[in-house]
């Protein structure tokens, strides 16, 4: 019988044969932590009474959720970090380098086939190059780093394979809502996703990363991608480590198999407060909005300031709207400049805030009134998310923040895009 | 081991970010500081209304969104012994068991906000006093019954130093 990319990935992880459902021991390639999660790991791997870390070349730690520090109480748990760091020489990437998820991958850390651990939930991301990647604890980050090992059970896996061609105006964020709204926020609890067809074949490494990131938002563990060709070369042009892709047999047991035809697809929209609750945008209605947000691990790409800038070229965000763009790696903003898209953005009234994780989590840059509708990038709407339960978040694609920061309400970016 | 407290309702979906926010959970280490503010963004006087021993019964996906394992600590600091919930999300449902926060899956559609709650942990039986009906609780893997008799991972790793001996 044969097996999904999840079980053969555990199967090279452990050296036994595995299938869904069972439970094993299995070592990581690699673990990340970033400055919400990790001085917690850290308090906890001290009480384990710890004196070295498994491999230091695998452990890469990252400060870029609240980065740079807005409070001298964060600046004193990021010189954790840092101590823990020089300590035990770990890699760490500093404020202003860039969001974890987007290093992860940009860095060359992690290549198809790796079992990678992540004290963050959307550590799932890397699966668009074929790796099992999964949101852990900061305790399990502390045995992990101690141990290099962790118990998992093997995860069933959904099989969703995306035909047709994606319209013009459409963009992989719209994908992955849809799917979202389609699935339900527990769709795929303790499940893998295997993501196939002909649009994630068309879709740039890049775009992929946005479908990969938001399968946490649906329950799942991981969100794998076949590691083709284009996959192959995007990994090879970052890292000089030698790699084994895998790929599922034709033959896998898949949970379920869902066929998705994206040719007729719009841009979508997540409602507050949760993510899966999704509409097509010609069901908005007219939804004026105070501030658009484009970034993070989900959107913050070069790709998607290129859309933005596209859109935003010659013309002037709305008065009543504040848009703010985190570029999700310092390599990314500096190529943006480079090209004059954030030139672009500056001119038409945007602000630019520091590479990392930006406004999303609530904790700085960004936070909204009382009473304000905001169109972001990010993969969470979450009544409160951004720091002020009074705000609505609504969840797009960076056209649709772009033209929805021009217009001063939610807008099918469409009509921009001709 | 026989927990008993009183029952706290909740729906679907409490994600993380409901349970303790980003805003509070970036700054410190400190439990209690944080326990002031579980669930603060849909229930803002929760926490005055915890008695220790208190338990939390939710609907689907308890504890969906970010991997943050403050959300489970933060809980049991402010006093709640076990979550009772439909299904949980997978990083919320371990986290919660390496705290030592027990988590139970059942079906919770009969119980109500308030009512008295006994549960045996061995035999994962709940029986809710006030609606006199007795809840059965899906099994938990050997692995984490053995995480949670030892008080939780860190006890458990200390005790054994890997996950070579644990039970499948």
């Amino acid at each position: 019988m044969g097996k999904t990319m999840a079980e053969k990935i555990f199967e090279n992880k452990t050296g036994f044969p595995v299938k869904a459902g069972d439970l094993v021991i299995a070592r990581v390639d690699r673990a990340m932590g970033q400055d919400g999660t990790t001085p917690l790991a850290i308090r906890s791997f001290e009480e384990m009474k710890g004196e070295r870390v498994f491999d230091p070349e695998k452990i890469i730690l990252i400060l870029d959720h609240n980065a740079p520090s807005p409070l001298e109480s964060v600046s004193r748990l990021h010189d954790l970090m840092r101590d823990f760091s020089r300590k035990f020489g770990v890699q760490l990437m500093e404020v202003g380098e860039g969001v974890c998820h987007e290093l992860m991958v940009s860095r060359g850390f992690v290549v198809p086939g790796d079992l990678v651990v992540g004290a963050d939930s959307h550590t799932c991301t890397y699966g668009a190059i074929g790796a099992f990647s999964t949101g852990v604890g900061s305790t399990e980050l502390a045995v992990v780093m101690l141990s290099g090992e962790l118990w998992f059970k093997v995860p069933e896996t959904i099989r969703l394979n995306l035909k047709g061609k994606l319209p013009a105006g459409v963009f992989s964020k719209d994908i992955i809502l849809y799917l979202a709204g389609k699935l339900g926020a527990d769709g795929a609890t303790y499940q893998a996703l295997e993501f196939h067809g002909p649009v994630i074949e068309n879709l740039e490494v890049e775009e992929r990363f946005t479908i990969s990131n938001m399968a946490v938002e649906v329950g799942a563990k991981a969100g794998l991608m076949i590691p083709d060709e284009k996959a192959i070369k995007w990994v090879r042009e970052r890292t000089n480590r030698e790699f084994q892709p895998v790929f599922p047999d034709s033959d896998a047991q898949y949970s379920q198999v869902i066929d998705v035809d994206c040719s007729s697809l719009s841009p979508q929209v997540a409602l507050p407060h949760q993510v899966d609750n999704v509409v097509p945008i010609e069901e908005i209605g007219e939804v004026p909005i105070q501030e658009a947000f484009l970034g993070t691990c989900t959107n913050g790409r070069l790709v998607d300031i290129e859309v933005a800038a596209r859109i935003l070229e010659g013309r002037k965000v709305h008065p009543e709207v504040r848009l703010i763009v985190a570029p999700a790696s310092r390599e990314i903003f500096l190529e943006a400049i480079k090209r004059g898209w954030v030139e672009t953005i500056v001119l038409a009234g945007g602000v630019f805030v520091p590479p990392g994780c930006g406004p999303c989590v609530g904790t700085h840059q960004g936070v909204p009134g009382d009473g304000w509708n905001v169109i972001s990038t990010a993969n969470r709407n979450f009544k409160g998310r951004m720091g002020n339960a009074q705000s609505f978040i609504y969840l797009a694609s960076p056209a649709t923040v772009a033209a929805s920061a021009l217009e001063g309400k939610i807008t099918d970016p469409r009509k921009y895009l001709r | 081991m026989i927990l008993r407290g009183k029952a706290h309702k909740f729906g679907d979906n409490i994600n993380t970010d409901y349970i303790i926010s980003g805003k509070y959970k970036f700054k410190t280490l400190d439990m209690n500081e944080l326990a002031k503010h579980v669930m603060e963004d849909i229930d803002p006087h929760f926490y005055e209304k915890i008695k220790p021993g208190d338990f939390i019964v939710a609907g689907r996906n308890f504890g969906c969104g970010s991997s943050r394992e403050q959300a489970p600590r933060a809980l049991s600091a402010a006093g709640i012994r076990g979550v009772l919930a439909q299904s949980f999300a997978r990083i919320f449902f371990r986290n919660a068991i390496n705290c030592g926060l027990a988590a139970l899956e059942c079906d919770t559609s009969l119980i109500e906000d308030g009512d008295e709650l006994e549960i045996d942990l061995l035999t994962g039986k709940v029986v809710d006093h006030s609606q006199g009906i007795e809840i059965k609780t899906q099994p938990l893997p050997p692995v984490m019954v053995d995480i949670l008799q030892e008080g939780g991972l860190i006890e458990y790793f200390k005790k054994y130093g890997s996950f070579q001996g644990v039970r499948r």
